[in-house]
């Protein structure tokens, strides 16, 4: 009899192979890199890998579910819109208006300061979490399957993002933009702890890139806990087998919704990095279709079933990660941009390949298409 | 019917229609407590109707349903369970990708500070498993990596952890294995000492005569009887079950030699599945598969019609060796074997799509000109199949899941004789269809071996593969162990080679089944 060890870890191939690609690759980047393995180029690594991470963590959730959610991508540009106006950091507060039409309907002001981004960044996460509730109430009440519900969720996030942002704007405190996209050193002296960051015992961490820990730090406190509670297991158990589910007596619905939820939480924290790191809002639909067309890429690399019920978020953290190293090396190698994507699609086969290789030992053929 | 010592579970005058068929029709019947009791008839009685009433599955249109003397109204599954009915079904209610202990706590996990405490959830199964007597199952393995008789443990288990005060089983032990099936029984035994009221369901009346204290006859969707234990004789109640006389119901055999093989197996195996298989089916032949589910008939079936890799052996067909490597190429016609499969609604059928779609999909090769269908052609393949089998439609173009079942499962027999095959494999094609449908069909069997066809039947009815076949082979643990024809092919040793057993050890089995 295999041990629970073996057991967990033939569970597990998704996300070991997943784990074992990027780190071979990394490898090949840093060593092929001409400042490999310092903490500058770790710190751009993060800060390019951090928001399509998260945007593969929110595709992920409904993904488990069977659902496919297009709207993250757009939730994300939405929020990172919204965010370009309330993150400015003025000292005296930020006055919020609506302006329709020529009317301008005041919303009263954002105080000034830390107090203000904070709240800011609290209202931009519930934005994007609203948003994915009224993607979860589409599907479940509205009895529409999610890939077409959200493709048209995610037009009207685009459209308000559009109307927020006409053309790119807006401003992100800079203290905010230099505490966020460093190392942790730098977060430490920004917001004056640890000794201004200069505290003996900190001196270990400090080269550590600040995105990675936010990364790792989302994952442990929400997406850790979402799967070992009911509502978690219910996802699965839908992905799984949703009859089975429901005779069951799970809550169905609330799962879905949940999972929806869950997922523009995700994008909206991916929305709100996404406009700190470019100390701006911009409503840019190719961009945003193309987060969403990578997450669900990312989702596949790290070892997440389509069809729901296997895999989990920290499998499409390192999907992520290995897209986006892929596209670190067209810079190392100096490829031309016009030759990008027909190598970035050939590498994409080549990765999602690698998971489908079990279907090669399938020996009931009927297997294959269940 | 008295009611006074069957007051646990109450239904009084509970009806339910499916579109214009009727499934239950005005149905007075109770259960009580510490006793198990037997709910009888053919598919299609209306006893799968029954539980999912009771399990809040589907609700009733007329009735109402009262338990422990309180009236109930069970709108989803979930309601019932709240009240203490957990039902087993025949359908499989475990999530695959699921652990077995993730599954076995699914509808309420223990939990530590709000989440599931994985560690009390794993020995809570291996305490649940070890009750029904499965200490061999890890539970932190995958469902979906269990073979079926685990998993069918595995819902045992899941179930006796709902501490359900009634217990459905639904055909709960079909594809069990008989050391399990002993397990069951025991564990049946304990809890009616616990005082549960169980519901049982089978068609195997061994299981029955070990099991049951009382039992209660449907037929056509009404409660006929229900009796205690011992009042009635096997033969009655089949009677009662099927309400006429047996011996009329199947077309005779022709008094022939035995003709030369059409299809010719020889040491088949696969994986661990299929182990040395040999078989012969003449031309004009119907050779049923027998055995208790889940033996390999199934994958048999499958084998022989390419969809299995890896199978070793020799097939030979009209004494040339073949070895298909898929559907298409086992129904081309150098071939010419044609499958009937297990699930129409998944397997059989594209539900959405027409009648006409259904009938010619598998026959557009022959239908077509060059890379088109030949619309003509088609429509008049379509009208000689519906003819044929005389299949009730209204227009040809409707959708084939508005056909009631018996319908459905003529419109993919007829899809596959549109491709003349030379060999038929049929897969249980007669489960869940009408008494009326199912005469139409070994009608048109007989007449299809007449016409040269070699037929390989499996059925899970036994009396079935006595009336229609001339030879059974009985299959036990991916093994043919008996091969019955003639005077031979009774239901005493279909069942017996089924247990691989000796036909004298079967009264001793069942006997010691009830003292447990």
């Amino acid at each position: 009899m295999p041990s629970n060890l073996a057991i967990r870890l033939r569970q597990n191939v998704g996300l070991a192979t997943a784990i074992v690609l990027f780190c071979i690759v990394y490898l090949l980047y840093h060593l092929s890199h001409p400042k490999g393995f310092s903490s500058a180029v770790l710190v751009q690594n993060g800060d390019e890998v951090f928001t399509l991470a998260m945007v593969a963590m929110a595709q992920t959730v409904p993904v488990l579910a069977a659902g496919l959610d297009l709207s993250v991508g757009a939730l994300m540009t939405m929020v990172g819109c919204f965010a370009s106006y309330l993150l400015s950091g003025a000292a005296d507060g930020t006055p919020l208006s609506i302006d329709l039409a020529g009317t301008q309907i005041p919303l009263g002001t954002l105080p000034g300061g830390a107090l203000g981004i904070g709240l800011g960044a609290l209202i931009c996460i519930a934005i994007g979490t609203l948003a994915g509730l009224l993607n979860g109430l589409i599907v479940v009440y509205g009895r529409i399957q999610p890939i077409i519900a959200t493709l048209a969720t995610g037009a009207i996030y685009i459209g308000v993002a559009l109307f927020l942002r006409p053309q790119p704007g807006g401003k992100i405190d800079d203290d905010l933009n230099w505490a966020m996209t460093n190392s942790l050193g730098d977060f430490a002296s920004t917001v004056h702890i640890f000794d201004d960051g200069a505290a003996p015992w900190f001196a270990p961490f400090a080269w550590i890139p600040t995105p990675f820990v936010l990364l790792a730090l989302i994952a442990i406190v929400v997406w850790i806990p979402f799967r070992r509670s009911v509502v978690g297991r219910t996802v699965y158990a839908i992905g799984s087998a949703e009859g089975a589910a429901y005779m069951s007596g799970l809550d169905i619905n609330r799962a879905k919704i949940v999972a929806f939820t869950l997922a523009g939480f995700f994008a909206a924290c991916g929305g709100l990095f996404l406009a700190i790191q470019t100390s701006s809002g911009n409503a840019d639909l190719p961009q945003a279709g193309t987060y969403t067309l990578n997450s669900i890429a990312a989702v596949v690399i790290g070892g997440t079933s389509l069809l729901g019920g296997t895999g989990g978020a920290i499998g499409s953290i390192f999907g992520a990660l290995i897209l986006r190293v892929i596209s670190f090396f067209f810079r190392v190698f100096d490829i031309a941009p016009l030759l990008q994507p027909l190598f970035e699609g050939i590498i994409l086969l080549a990765a999602v390949s690698v998971g489908a290789l079990r279907m090669l030992r399938v020996k009931n053929t009927l297997e294959l298409f269940r | 019917m008295s009611q006074v010592d069957e007051n646990f579970l109450v239904l009084a005058g509970v009806s339910k229609r499916y579109g214009g068929v009727r499934a239950l029709e005005n149905v007075d019947f109770g259960c009580a407590r510490g006793k198990i009791h037997a709910v009888l008839g053919e598919n299609g009685a209306g006893k799968s109707t029954l539980i999912k009433i009771v399990a809040g599955v589907v609700q009733p249109d007329a009735g109402s349903i009262t338990l422990d003397g309180a009236p109930r109204h069970f709108n989803r599954p979930a309601a019932a369970t709240a009240a203490g009915i957990v039902c087993i079904f025949q359908e499989l209610s475990l999530m695959p990708d699921l652990s077995v202990a993730d599954n076995i706590s699914i509808s309420s996990p223990p939990r530590r500070f709000g989440l599931i405490d994985s560690r009390a959830q794993r020995r809570r199964a291996e305490a649940l498993l070890a009750e029904v007597g499965c200490e061999d199952v890890n539970p932190l393995v995958r469902v979906r990596d269990l073979p079926l008789s685990r998993r069918q443990m595995v819902e045992i288990a899941k179930a006796i952890g709902q501490k359900p005060k009634l217990l459905i089983l639904d055909e709960a032990t079909s594809a069990l294995t008989s050391a399990d099936v002993e397990k069951v029984y025991a564990l049946l035994a304990r809890l009616k000492a616990q005082n549960l009221a169980i519901l049982y369901i089978s068609h195997r009346m061994h299981e029955v005569e070990a099991l049951a204290d009382r039992a209660s006859v449907f037929r056509n969707g009404r409660h006929i009887e229900t009796f205690d234990k011992g009042a009635r004789s096997t033969a009655e109640i089949v009677q009662l079950m099927i309400g006429r006389d047996i011996a009329t119901q199947y077309p005779p055999k022709p008094k022939r030699p035995r003709p030369k093989p059409a299809l010719k197996i020889e040491n088949l195996g696969w994986e661990k599945r299929l182990e040395g298989i040999s078989l012969e089916v003449g031309a004009g032949e119907i050779v049923g598969l027998g055995g208790l589910d889940g033996q390999g008939q199934k994958t048999l079936l499958l084998a022989l019609f390419g969809v299995l890799r890896g199978v070793a052996g020799t097939i030979t067909v009209n004494g040339r060796q073949v070895r298909p490597s898929s559907p298409a190429a086992a129904k081309a016609p150098d071939i010419g074997i044609a499958l009937v499969p297990e699930d129409r609604k998944t397997e059989g059928l594209m539900l959405p799509m027409s009648i006409a779609d259904n009938l010619a999909i598998a026959s557009l090769n022959a239908l077509s000109n060059g890379p088109f269908v030949d619309v003509a052609k088609e429509r008049r393949a379509v009208e000689r199949a519906i003819a044929r089998l005389q299949i009730k439609v209204g227009s040809e173009s409707d959708a084939v899941s508005t056909l009631s079942g018996g319908n459905q499962q003529k419109v993919v027999i007829a899809k596959w004789l549109m491709t003349e095959p030379k060999i038929i494999l049929l897969n249980d094609p007669t489960r869940g269809i009408d008494v009326g449908t199912k005469q139409e069909l070994y009608r048109l069997m007989r007449e299809l071996a007449d016409q040269g066809a070699a037929i390989l039947f499996y059925s899970t009815d036994y009396d079935e593969l006595i009336g229609c076949c001339d030879r059974v082979a009985i299959m036990y643990d991916g093994r043919i162990v008996r091969e019955l024809s003639g005077a031979d092919l009774t239901e005493t040793n279909i069942v017996a080679s089924a247990l691989n057993i000796e036909a004298a050890g079967e009264q001793t089995r069942g006997s010691e089944a009830a003292h447990a």
